[in-house]
């Protein structure tokens, strides 16, 4: 294939959604972003590998999102001087992952504004990179001492607030740099890495199958979006197709965790504005599902119930009729409090207006996900390009357009309810068949994965090397996209607000540090 | 409002009648509840430290929250800062990009402290080990009085290891200050 007019050929993967893989020169990879930027497609991921034990240099990687799918285009990199094109002037959203990649394996975006470490705080030196192929991962250094440039505000009144890593809450680790006014917040400056443990390095050298149960791991609320993206790429790594019933499961098991997020977000989101009662009622609400989860699944949370080839545990014909009665009790349930929320005006006081992206904003910033569909980006991976088994059971997308906490209540609700939709049609028709077929992994092979998860798309890049084993696997999550837009989404708002506003996009931390 | 005094009503207290399947789980979180208020009769804040984990074991710490195990209700209540709070639950691996903010919050906590440690990456070194980037279980960087394994462990598990640890707490400086395992009935 070949994208606006470009001269590099496309190769499509085999995998159930259209993802295509080029080489690139320097020269072509900047014409790509560009093309992909006027096309209004969307970065999707970056990330760096050292391809030195196969004979090669670095390589700096990039995946867009376009309306022909997903185009995964990699550039090879001098291995005295790794560098390239910074792309951060057509997206975003680059700037982070770019200073992500140099942290892990030491590779450069040229002239970008931003060369602040990301990912690497006090624990390792400036000279230390991880996923370099002379390192095992496996050393230990002292502590540095850690003097991060935060910008600084200054002005009559103005004051800073630090908060984090440690939170008042029961919240993953990070820090946030309020500059305010009054109550008013000027300025929000973020700063993540803490839940950095060392993933990408954990998987290089693991078998496949070992390789699943780490990805399920990235983040536990996504855990059946990343298992389900993992073993997509190994599967189009290794060239098979999973078995129909298998993909129906897996896509229960999505539904049922994006089901699973929504009630707990719905919740907290009402406690979070003083309505005590939401959370009481949602949190009731998430438990009797996932109390369901284990007596069906035998997982609350779902984990490791996908693996490559297929899924782990039936569904009997008795488990499916019991779920779906209780798909419709919720689906009636969630209608009453969705009802309860609308006619709140004390609530709805505190929803509308706060928080606001606007779409224009929205697209500038490359805002993605549920988050991106609360604010006119229409991208849902489920109904743009349906795979199995969404080409059987067309998805609509919720759209809102205010872009403030609000919509993104409006969208979780109208998510819920297409999913509980979804849910019941995928247990009315559950194809028979077999659960799962061998995987058998190809030496130096590559695929990836594209999963529209509950919080938007998770990506995941996997390459072997000539023993089968996992050379590099890069997971991607939106939350890299989405976490700068929060500093964006708070100004002009009032501190207390802050609580509501980051719950409004609940946004992961492990799932981006890695 | 009338709507939401009528949804409150319909549904009343959870507690008084859970869904059938699951009566086993409900009878134990039932027993482990008259056992904490045997023994405490008093209020227990918790301050609650993600020191690197995945986030799983996050979302089962806030279930207890939730009307089913309805932790508020036997006095134990999640507190803001660790000054305020008697017990440490902790999750991980420890990143080292955490390991001084939990020594940190160990440190502001007043003595006499508990330190319980969530799930498997806390309790052994879990699925991400020990690294450049990682110190592995909680042990390794603070003292830790009661290990509560699972992946992530059922609020049912988190809620029997803190009254374990409420249990030993007179006896630890006897015996060396030596970590129980708490084994869970199921997860």
């Amino acid at each position: 294939m070949q994208f606006s007019g470009l001269d590099c050929r496309f190769e499509r993967l085999g995998a159930p959604l259209p993802m295509y893989r080029t080489g690139v020169d320097a020269a072509q990879w900047s014409a790509l972003a560009l093309a992909v930027a006027e096309a209004k497609g969307r970065l999707v991921s970056l990330w760096g590998s050292d391809r030195r034990a196969a004979g090669d240099g670095f390589a700096v990687a990039a995946a867009y999102a376009t309306a022909e799918g997903l185009l995964w285009a990699e550039l090879g990199l001098d291995v005295v001087r790794p560098a390239y094109p910074d792309i951060s002037r057509f997206f975003v959203p680059a700037v982070r992952m770019q200073r992500a990649a140099h942290d892990l394996v030491g590779i450069d975006a040229e002239d970008s504004g931003d060369s602040r470490p990301w990912l690497r705080h006090g624990a390792w030196p400036a000279d230390y990179f991880p996923l370099r192929i002379e390192n095992t991962g496996q050393e230990r250094f002292a502590p540095q001492p850690d003097n991060y440039p935060f910008a600084f505000v200054e002005g009559d009144g103005v004051h800073e607030i630090p908060v984090g890593p440690v939170h008042a809450g029961t919240i993953e680790p990070g820090h946030f740099r309020f500059s305010v006014v009054g109550e008013k917040v000027l300025r929000l400056e973020e700063r993540f890495g803490y839940a950095h443990k060392g993933i990408a390095r954990r998987f290089i050298g693991m078998e496949i199958d070992e390789g699943a149960r780490l990805a399920g791991r990235v983040s536990g609320d996504s855990t059946v979006a990343y298992a389900w993206a993992y073993a997509m790429a190994a599967e189009s790594a290794a060239g098979v197709v999973v078995p129909e019933r298998a993909t129906w499961l897996r896509a229960l098991l999505l539904e049922r965790e994006r089901v699973a997020n929504h009630l707990g977000d719905l919740g907290a989101l009402g406690n979070d504005a003083a309505f005590g009662f939401a959370l009481a009622q949602f949190s009731r609400l998430r438990e009797d599902w996932l109390r369901a989860n284990f007596e069906a699944f035998g997982h609350r949370l779902l984990m490791d119930r996908i693996r490559p080839g297929g899924v782990v545990r039936d569904l009997n014909a008795a488990a499916a009729t019991q779920l779906r009665r209780e798909a419709a009790a919720l689906a009636r349930e969630v209608a009453e409090l969705n009802d309860i929320y609308d006619e709140h005006a004390g609530l709805q006081d505190r929803f509308v207006t706060t928080g606001r992206v606007t779409p224009e904003l929205a697209a500038r910033l490359g805002l993605t996900g549920l988050a991106g569909r609360a604010s006119g980006q229409g991208a849902d991976l489920r109904a743009d390009f349906p795979w199995a088994p969404y080409d059987a059971l067309p998805v609509t997308a919720s759209l809102q357009f205010n872009g403030d906490v609000a919509a993104r209540v409006a969208v979780r609700f109208d998510e819920c309810f297409e999913s509980l939709r979804l849910i019941d049609a995928l247990l009315a028709a559950l194809p028979d068949g077999p659960l799962h077929v061998p995987v058998a992994i190809r030496a130096a092979g590559l695929g990836a994965g594209w999963i529209e998860g509950w919080r938007g798309e998770i990506f995941v890049a996997l390459e072997t090397d000539v023993c089968g084993r996992i050379a590099r696997c890069h997971c991607h999550d939106p939350s890299w996209q989405n976490w700068p837009v929060i500093e964006h989404a708070i100004i002009d708002n009032i501190v207390a607000d802050f609580p509501l506003i980051n719950k409004s996009f609940n946004l992961g931390y492990s799932a981006q540090d890695l | 409002m009338w709507h939401i005094l009528k949804y409150i009503a319909r549904h009343g207290h959870p507690g008084a009648s859970a869904p059938q399947p699951l009566s086993a789980s409900r009878h134990r979180a039932h027993l482990i509840h008259a056992d904490i208020l045997a023994i405490l009769g008093r209020a227990l804040a918790i301050r609650q430290v993600d020191a690197g984990s995945c986030n799983g074991c996050e979302l089962e710490i806030h279930a207890l929250n939730n009307p089913y195990y309805n932790i508020e209700g036997l006095g134990i209540k999640f507190v803001a800062s660790p000054r305020h709070a008697d017990m440490l639950l902790v999750t991980g691996p420890v990143s080292r990009h955490m390991e001084l903010a939990l020594k940190r919050t160990y440190d502001a906590t007043p003595a006499p402290k508990l330190v319980v440690a969530i799930g498997d990456c806390g309790c052994t070194d879990g699925i991400f080990g020990e690294s450049y980037a990682s110190c592995g279980r909680v042990s390794n960087v603070i003292p830790v009085d009661v290990t509560v394994p699972g992946c992530p462990p059922s609020p049912a598990d988190i809620l029997a290891g803190i009254l374990t640890a409420l249990q030993r707490r007179p006896s630890r400086a006897a015996d060396g200050g030596k970590t129980p395992d708490f084994t869970p009935g199921f997860n």
